[in-house]
């Protein structure tokens, strides 16, 4: 009985194993894969010079700086309004009906399908609002999406900050504004910071909800302001993979090297900070 | 001294309407669907669009039955489902309760990583490696089948599995496992009678948000699973999600038309399941918590 | 002794936490410049008595109260602005919570935030009050090392430093030694002494020892009421009601 059980759990943990194995190790393949495959074509031809002969030469300077401006106008929009919604849940929403509904929302928005908002981007920002498929359009709906992880990770950090903190500024007369302002914010910062970098990793990566606001199939030139079109890393790497025949293959392997440097390095940032971060917290 | 309070109430109110932004962001979402998708049905019966057979957009006339799309999606997903639930939990359970600290932190980081990979990368390599392997190894005329999907997919769905259960499997009170130890039970004993039934709620959510991750995923099922519209009626075959159908037709529709009509009434009925899906994890969740 | 003016007093002061009625019908006078120990088992409500003269108690969501508490007065809900108030009466909590900044930007977080800028101003400021501390001596040569770097007891004397920095009128203090060792403690102590003649003071403590060491009246509170106020000599010695007598001596042994 007593070496049945134990033999039973020597199949079960090497079971577990397995899964796990089987479920991290392709991960490390992929990653392999691409780099070794794709990075006989990067050079600096490659990274600045613009696309050629419809696509199937030349670099993808444009969908960088693309990428480059998607990003940026995603966080200006969502970085500001997801950080106050984090203050607005921890330091001043009550436990009521209304609260529970803004959690329940921001589940919600986390999981509406990424295409679904591209859908909402084409109907409100290019249509309604009349923007046009540009980087505003783009980065809007980039922003809507990238809010709930902004808001959570920020509320996390804020969270991790202790009460003592605010009753000690409290204390001293200060108002709750100021409090947040001083004693509270400044200590939630690698936490923010953390999910400022998941964020934009994530908003440059996606491919859906570009696709009808913002991207463009091939256009050879930067962007002029910010009503125009521009080429973006992942459509790029679809519209390669997909709607070009004959390309070299190593130019979609190098797309996708690129793309995936730029996401991953991104997040092993954050996750260096997040260490950082939690050995240095000396409260 | 009043300037210093004026800009404090100022603040408190940009905060508060920051706060319940993400409720207006769901109901203009919400609305700005209807008000495209829902003009559809001026035209079209609600019958007809759910569970006619055809999906025609621009035949003539044109047909908009999503049932197909509908069950390209679920056969997705449940392939999907059937591989990555069980090696999810599993995995969960390892981190969690067996793997020794630094192997975790490993293990926990490959997983962040997978999460991190954009899903047209993935898309793409899911072309280049496990499409011809599809076709070649299981003798199919094309790679391009829901089954390539179904795989690529689960291991999309894994890192929201294996982190959410892990974190429910964690949450439960170390006392349980010990009582259950100092009773004579082997650690997987523990494990497969005690922790796992006290975490079930989060594995129920774990599991939700999974599938909730699969069913709206969309760039790497419209690049492998080959996009046929028709009925499904295996998982080796070319079959098209209601996700790929948007991504791939919008760009070709003309604005106001009814198939872009249409294709809003399908981006309606996806917000619709993930929405449920996301109540009942949520629901789960919560009830964890009594 | 002689009865000073009057700076605090609470009216009929009833105090809930959801259903927990937590402080009964207090009324209590508080005298210009003098100590006023507060005495009591846990739960008391000797705290919650506290936590009431600045406000604190507003921070709990099932906070609710009734009756009347006045400063110099004036009704501290009505006619004071909840941040003047607490500059006014300041606080030192049970633990010292230093912020993690410099020794220098913890004394003066609350004069940057009300406005003073000077840089010799705030230093000023410093030095003046890390002296009334008793913190001056040791910490003077490393004003911008991280006040985290400090030991228990200079951590809690740069927390009284910091709540003097706002100049308040009184300053309460909740088991402000409880975790410190007795060199520290004799130097709060010796500071609040000091005190006497410029600041109102109010001392929630445990220590029945130090309420009898260094306060001028002592108050007794039980089970969310006011058993007994008197002299510190008298109330020690001659308490009145039988149930101070059995808290007392059942400290004293």
């Amino acid at each position: 009985m007593k070496y049945n059980s134990y033999r039973s759990e020597k199949i079960a943990f090497t079971i577990l194993f397995a899964a796990t194995f089987l479920v991290v190790l392709p991960v490390i393949f992929i990653i392999l894969m691409i780099i070794q495959k794709g990075y006989s074509v990067i050079s600096w031809e490659f990274l600045f010079t613009m696309p050629a002969k419809g696509m199937r030469e030349g670099g993808i300077w444009p969908a960088i700086v693309g990428t480059l401006y998607l990003v940026l106008g995603t966080l200006i929009f969502a970085l500001p309004l997801g950080v106050l919604s984090a203050i607005f849940l921890t330091e001043y929403a009550k436990n009521n009906a209304l609260t529970r509904l803004v959690k329940l929302a921001i589940i919600n928005l986390a999981g509406v399908p990424s295409v679904v908002y591209g859908l909402f981007g084409l109907g409100i920002f290019v249509m309604f609002l009349k923007f046009g498929a540009s980087i505003l359009a783009g980065s809007l709906t980039l922003a809507i999406m990238v809010l709930p992880i902004i808001i959570t990770t920020t509320k996390e950090a804020l969270e991790s900050v202790p009460q003592s903190f605010r009753e000690v500024s409290l204390s001293l007369g200060t108002s709750k504004w100021e409090t947040i302002r001083f004693s509270v914010l400044p200590y939630a910062l690698p936490g923010i910071l953390t999910g400022v970098i998941l964020a934009v990793s994530r908003a440059a990566g996606e491919t859906a909800p570009i696709l009808f606001t913002v991207a463009a199939f091939y256009l050879p030139k930067l962007p002029e302001s910010v009503f125009n079109q521009v080429m973006a890393l992942p459509y790029h790497l679809y519209v390669l993979s997909t709607q070009v025949p004959n390309v070299d293959i190593r130019l979609r392997y190098g797309t996708a090297l690129v793309l995936l440097m730029l996401v991953l390095s991104l997040n092993l940032m954050a996750i260096v900070v997040r260490a950082k971060f939690r050995k240095k917290k000396k409260w | 001294m009043s300037l210093k309070n004026f800009k404090e109430a100022l603040i408190e109110k940009i905060i508060f309407l920051s706060g319940i932004a993400s409720i207006i962001l769901v109901i203009l979402i919400f609305i700005f669907l209807a008000k495209e998708g829902l003009s559809l049905f001026k035209s079209v019966h609600l019958g007809d669009f759910l569970l006619g057979r055809r999906w025609h957009p621009i035949s003539e006339p044109p047909q908009f039955g999503v049932l197909p799309l509908i069950l390209g999606s679920l056969f997705v997903t449940l392939g999907a489902a059937v591989i990555s639930v069980p090696m999810g939990i599993a995995s969960a359970i390892y981190i969690a309760e067996v793997a020794p600290p630094r192997m975790k932190e490993i293990l926990k980081s490959g997983i962040e990583l997978l999460a991190a990979i954009p899903s047209v990368v993935l898309g793409f390599i899911g072309m280049t490696t496990l499409v011809p392997f599809v076709k070649h190894h299981l003798n199919l005329p094309t790679g391009l089948t829901a089954f390539s999907g179904s795989v690529m997919l689960a291991f999309m769905a894994m890192p929201t599995i294996v982190s959410i259960a892990e974190d429910a499997l964690t949450a439960v009170p170390q006392k349980y496992k010990e009582a259950a130890l100092a009773l004579g039970a082997t650690r997987w004993q523990a494990i497969h009678r005690v922790i796992l039934r006290a975490a079930s709620s989060g594995i129920v959510a774990a599991v939700m948000l999974g599938i909730g991750r699969v069913v709206g995923e969309t760039m790497a099922v419209m690049m492998i699973t080959g996009n046929a519209v028709r009925m499904p009626t295996s998982l080796f075959q070319p079959v098209r999600t209601l996700t790929a159908t948007i991504a791939a037709e919008m760009g070709e529709t003309v604005r106001g038309s009814a198939h872009y009509h249409a294709l809003f009434a399908i981006g309606i009925v996806l917000f619709v399941i993930t929405f449920v899906i996301n109540l009942i994890a949520d629901w789960a969740v919560h009830r964890k918590l009594k | 002794m002689v009865e000073g003016q009057i700076k605090i007093a609470a009216n009929n002061l009833e105090i809930w936490f959801g259903q927990i009625h937590a402080l009964k019908s207090l009324s209590i006078a508080i005298h210009e410049k003098e100590i006023l120990g507060v005495i009591g088992p846990a739960n008391s409500g000797k705290s919650t008595f506290l936590r009431s003269l600045n406000r604190f108690n507003d921070l709990d969501p099932h906070f609710r109260f009734q009756g009347s508490l006045r400063l110099g007065g004036k009704n501290i809900y009505k006619d004071i602005p909840v941040g003047e108030l607490r500059k006014r009466v300041g606080m030192v909590f049970a633990l010292p919570v230093p912020l993690p900044l410099s020794i220098f930007e913890n004394v003066v977080y609350g004069p940057r935030r009300h406005g003073i800028k000077q840089k010799s101003v705030l230093e000023g400021i410093v030095e003046k009050t890390l002296q009334e501390a008793y913190l001056w001596e040791e910490v003077k040569d490393r004003l911008h090392i991280s006040a985290m770097k400090l030991s228990g007891g200079q951590q809690q004397r740069l927390c009284l430093a910091r709540t003097l920095a706002v100049e308040p009128e009184v300053i309460l203090y909740d088991e402000p030694c409880s975790g410190l060792d007795p060199i520290s403690t004799a130097k709060i102590e010796e500071a609040m002494r000091r005190f006497r003649k410029r600041y109102t003071q109010v001392l929630v403590t445990n220590n029945t020892k130090q309420a009898a060491r260094v306060s001028d009246r002592t108050a007794f509170f039980l089970m969310g009421e006011m058993v007994e106020l008197d002299q510190t000599g008298r109330i020690f010695t001659f308490p009145k009601d039988q149930r101070t007598n059995d808290y007392i001596s059942g400290r004293f042994g």
